[in-house]
């Protein structure tokens, strides 16, 4: 491991080592080596201790999960389980601790509202990127301006009138009201970010289509639409972990209507319940982080450019 | 069907440049000559967006600034009472709750601590996987990416279990320690949660830096990619020093990513509140709400819930956000994004 990558930054930098050779010969070169193995050993060491570091909550919370809840609570807590048990999550899937029903059903509730957010928000910011990165219209420029600093409103400071108006629309205690409300907050970023997409796709390729005889949808479908697939992987993620991880409306909206609960409520009415019920929350919580976190690492080529161009660019 | 179809999916085809002549109904391409000869193609293509926006974000915030002017709560949504304008009483008795200047200073304290702490922890970790050999620098960024994705109420359960008086693993390493490197306190069964705010907000303090580090480390590690390797290695050939790189060339040129990062950061770190509902278990402890769970708790959990003072509090919040925010348009702007 070390001698790799003692000869990866040796490869990075050959003018840097050749002139070190020719400076000082034989045993300067050795002393130099014998300083770059020293200080790529100690870079390896420093990333080592921060990545176990970075990782013990995310592996306590696994080794919390498949404990006996004698081990759970024990005087001396062992790194790993002494003997490992299905229990925790058996509980959490009959729906018994919590007593409000099984995670599956939490789970179908938050994907459904994350799917359908992510369609919806895809869809909308698509049409509207559209509009901005190929016209040039009046309040073109105060539409992205407003976008922009509508992005930044938190949802605590609307919280108060959107609970008045969803209960007014009988849209509360249902996972439609929260689609609705998601899906409106994933639009300013994705468009945001799918306007950059649309607008280096050169116009010529519609224009060209367009001669040779194609309708407009066709246009769309067959040569925009692939052209901008990769803009909307990355709206979609945006979309995704806003819809998965979103507490405060759900948390308002969902109220007492325990069935419709997504995972975040329903781990914080399990936590909330007291009993020091660790074990069980533990379960809970690998099943609900377990997936994000496969998600993140398909998608990581993707998250990397697509939220830093995002963030970045707005 | 067909007949309230059509008009609809013109909207589609006529978006986009020269939509045709010779649509499949006749009806179809009227309405796409309506659309080209008022030039309507854009304003169709934002509505959608544009309506969706318009109620779930621009309107709400009207409606919370009439409200902070009024006496709202229950008994005028049933009609008991008579909505009645109250002029600036709901800001006013907000400013004399000490219970306000308390949620302030604890989302000031926070953001003052965590935003710097999560920047430089960030920078470091980017530069690291930058000099990393390629299988280490794999494993430090898939940990950091773990941590990113882990959804911050599922994080925020796991700390508060982390620290539990009750079986946490803190606690128990925090008392194996010598009494010279952690104090005299006796760690053993020590409450983080409810002992203070102090105490909360450093576990909050660790939860929110472990979690948002990985988004900087990683936007520093793309910015990084961008500076040709030579200009660094040149002046490392010269004999300069690692942090007078840092600062002499990496920084300067990275100085607008900085920007944005810092401007990003204030701002989640203002809005933290899941993790601070779940950390401090609201609604217990008072003393220890920040701006967010203090504005929740007089809109819902008080009695009788008062919506026009959890207005007045929504609005003070905006505002403190907006003058940061259009710190965050203007870098945007000068770097060019409205082009």
């Amino acid at each position: 491991m070390s001698a790799q990558s003692t000869d990866v930054t040796a490869l990075r930098s050959p003018s840097a080592r050749s002139a070190a050779d020719a400076q000082v010969g034989a045993p300067g070169a050795r002393r130099a080596r014998t300083r770059r193995r020293l200080r790529s050993a100690s870079l390896n060491g420093f990333g080592l201790i921060i990545a176990l570091a970075t990782l013990f909550p995310l592996f306590w919370m696994l080794s919390t999960a498949f404990k006996p809840s004698s081990e759970i609570y024990s005087l001396t807590p062992s790194l790993v389980p002494a003997h490992p048990t299905l229990g925790n999550f058996r509980e959490v899937i009959s729906g018994q601790v919590s007593g409000i029903g099984s995670v599956w059903l939490f789970f179908r509730n938050s994907l459904s509202v994350t799917l359908a957010t992510v369609l919806v928000a895809s869809l909308v910011s698509l049409l509207a990127s559209v509009a901005v990165a190929r016209f040039r219209f009046r309040l073109r420029a105060s539409f992205l301006v407003m976008l922009l600093i509508v992005q930044m409103i938190p949802a605590q400071a609307l919280i108060i009138a959107l609970f008045l108006d969803f209960k007014r629309l009988n849209l509360l205690e249902n996972l439609f009201g929260l689609i609705i409300v998601y899906a409106a907050q994933a639009l300013p970023v994705s468009i945001w970010m799918l306007r950059n997409f649309v607008a280096t796709i050169p116009r010529e390729l519609e224009e060209a289509a367009a001669i040779d005889g194609a309708t407009s949808f066709r246009i769309f479908w067959r040569i925009l639409f692939p052209l901008v697939a990769p803009g909307l992987v990355a709206t979609s993620i945006f979309a995704f972990i806003t819809a998965y991880n979103e507490f405060i409306v759900a948390l308002t909206f969902l109220g007492q209507a325990h069935s419709d609960y997504t995972l975040p409520i329903y781990v914080t009415y399990f936590f909330g319940r007291g009993g020091a019920q660790w074990g069980p929350i533990m379960a809970a919580s690998t099943m609900y982080t377990i997936p994000v976190i496969i998600f993140f690492l398909i998608v990581r080529r993707r998250l990397v450019s697509g939220l830093t161009a995002g963030a970045v660019k707005g | 069907m067909a007949g309230i179809m059509g008009p609809e999916h013109a909207v589609l085809p006529a978006g986009l440049p020269a939509g045709l002549p010779g649509g499949p109904t006749a009806r179809r391409s009227r309405a796409g000559a309506f659309v080209r000869r008022h030039k309507l193609a854009p304003y169709l293509l934002l509505a959608p967006a544009l309506i969706g926006i318009a109620l779930v974000l621009l309107w709400p915030l009207v409606q919370v600034v009439i409200f902070s002017f009024q006496n709202y709560s229950l008994m005028q949504i049933t009609g008991a009472a008579p909505t009645q304008w109250v002029g600036l009483a709901n800001f006013t008795s907000t400013f004399k709750d000490a219970e306000f200047w308390l949620s302030l200073r604890n989302t000031l304290a926070l953001a003052i601590v965590v935003v710097p702490a999560t920047l430089v922890a960030g920078t470091i970790v980017g530069l690291l996987l930058n000099r990393l050999g390629k299988k280490m620098a794999a494993f430090v960024s898939t940990a950091a990416l773990m941590a990113w994705a882990t959804p911050p109420i599922s994080a925020a359960v796991l700390f508060y279990w982390l620290v539990n008086p009750d079986g946490g693993v803190v606690d128990w390493v925090l008392s194996k320690l010598p009494h010279w490197l952690v104090g005299s306190t006796n760690w053993a069964q020590y409450n983080w949660t409810t002992n203070g705010a102090f105490q909360a907000y450093v576990v909050i303090a660790v939860l929110v830096v472990w979690q948002s580090f990985p988004f900087i480390a990683v936007s520093v590690l793309a910015g990084l990619k961008t500076i040709p390797a030579e200009l660094t290695e040149a002046a490392r050939v010269d004999g300069a020093s690692p942090s007078r790189v840092f600062w002499k060339i990496t920084y300067p040129l990275l100085k607008p990513i900085f920007m944005v990062l810092l401007l990003l950061s204030v701002i989640w770190d203002f809005n933290i509140f899941g993790q601070s509902y779940i950390v401090t278990g609201f609604p217990g402890n008072q003393n220890e709400y920040n701006l967010s769970t203090y504005l929740y708790d007089k809109a819902f959990a008080s009695l009788p819930p008062s919506y026009g003072l959890g207005g007045a509090i929504a609005l003070i919040f905006a505002l403190i956000l907006l003058v940061i925010t259009i710190g965050y348009v203007r870098t945007s702007v000068r770097q060019g994004a409205l082009t």
